[in-house]
């Protein structure tokens, strides 16, 4: 890992971090106030907060993932640096697309 | 204490095997006299390197019941548990014979890693007088008496995952040498070490501070360099 992966990876873990925090939060309170599907989703539908919430979340998860996912690879594998970079790009792709569907699935009316 | 030690050495080369030997027990006796035993009275044959015998020269490094030490100094009382030892080659190096390893490419990692002093004065400038209070030469003198053994790196997880980091020992010189202020290398320096082979590959398992035989810290000097790294990148003096 070269400093400019490194400094990407240790920013979206400090993004992270609080965003964790609030997203756990949010299950408690969901979980425990018994609120349906339907009680979070017309919290959710319309809310430009938590879209941009998610939205980073997902952002930040994808590139930190593929970042780690590559360094596995790298490590743990016959995969050239180049090719694990090329997986590790599929991999955070792929998971910026599924949570880009799920944040859509919850916050667009 | 067991007047007999059972002793497995290495012999060979990559493809060798463990033969076993028996030795007999002294009183304050190291690992490198059991060694040393083994090659004068059982097999002339055995190959292993060692010079100084008092723990300066940093040349008798091997593995001893799994962990790498320098042998010179490690009492067969502290690691023979039960009368046993197992000796072998450094790990992570090739094996030219029995214990000894092939160290070029530890060396020639120091040299990309760029830990050789660059000096900004000629023999004819006056000598730079250095305060040893500075934080700057606290650092540099952390990790000043590293003795080359080779230890940190036959024991670094991530040197055994990847070919190319240069490993601890390498990466505390060049933190040592970015720390000297009489130095003037550091802008090729730091570039070296934020590559792919560099700091950044490090994963802080501590395994070359938990067993360096001069009570180093490499993890921390490996933590410095990403600090200097990142504020040297992040104000464009290196590039990723």
């Amino acid at each position: 890992m070269n400093v400019r992966l490194y400094i990407w990876q240790r920013a979206t873990a400090a993004i992270m971090a609080p965003l964790v925090l609030v997203h756990v939060a949010v299950i408690f309170y969901a979980t425990r106030q018994g609120l349906s599907a339907a009680d979070v989703l017309s919290r959710t539908r319309g809310s430009i907060a938590w879209a941009a919430f998610y939205g980073l979340f997902v952002a930040a998860v994808s590139i930190h993932a593929a970042i780690g996912v590559r360094n596995v690879l790298h490590e743990w594998t016959p995969l050239t640096e180049r090719r694990a970079g090329f997986c590790a790009i599929v991999f955070g792709l792929l998971l910026a697309a599924l949570g880009s569907r799920a944040v859509a699935a919850v916050v667009l009316p | 204490m067991h007047s007999e030690l059972s002793v497995s050495l290495w012999l060979g080369g990559e493809d060798g095997r463990y033969e076993s030997y028996s030795v007999p027990q002294r009183e304050s006796q190291t690992v490198l006299d059991v060694v040393t035993f083994v090659q004068r009275n059982i097999d002339p044959t055995l190959s292993y390197r060692f010079a100084c015998r008092v723990g300066v020269c940093g040349s008798c490094a091997m593995t001893v019941n799994g962990k790498p030490r320098w042998t010179c100094r490690t009492h067969v009382a502290k690691v023979a548990h039960g009368g046993r030892l197992e000796i072998g080659p450094l790990e992570n190096l090739p094996v030219i014979k029995d214990l000894t390893t092939d160290m070029r490419v530890f060396f020639e990692k120091w040299q990309e890693a760029k830990g050789v002093f660059a000096p900004t004065k000629t023999r004819r400038d006056a000598i730079a007088q250095i305060r040893p209070d500075t934080p700057a030469r606290i650092a540099a003198d952390a990790s000043i008496e590293c003795i080359n053994c080779g230890i940190c790196y036959a024991a670094c997880d991530t040197v055994r995952w990847n070919g190319d980091y240069f490993g601890p020992a390498a990466l505390t010189r060049a933190w040592t040498l970015v720390s000297d202020e009489r130095d003037g290398g550091n802008g090729a320096r730091l570039q070296a070490v934020a590559g792919s082979g560099g700091c950044h590959a490090c994963h802080s398992h501590q395994s070359c501070q938990e067993l360096c035989p001069q009570s180093l810290n490499p993890t921390a000097a490996i933590a410095g360099l990403k600090r200097r790294t990142v504020a040297a990148y992040l104000k464009g003096e290196i590039t990723a």
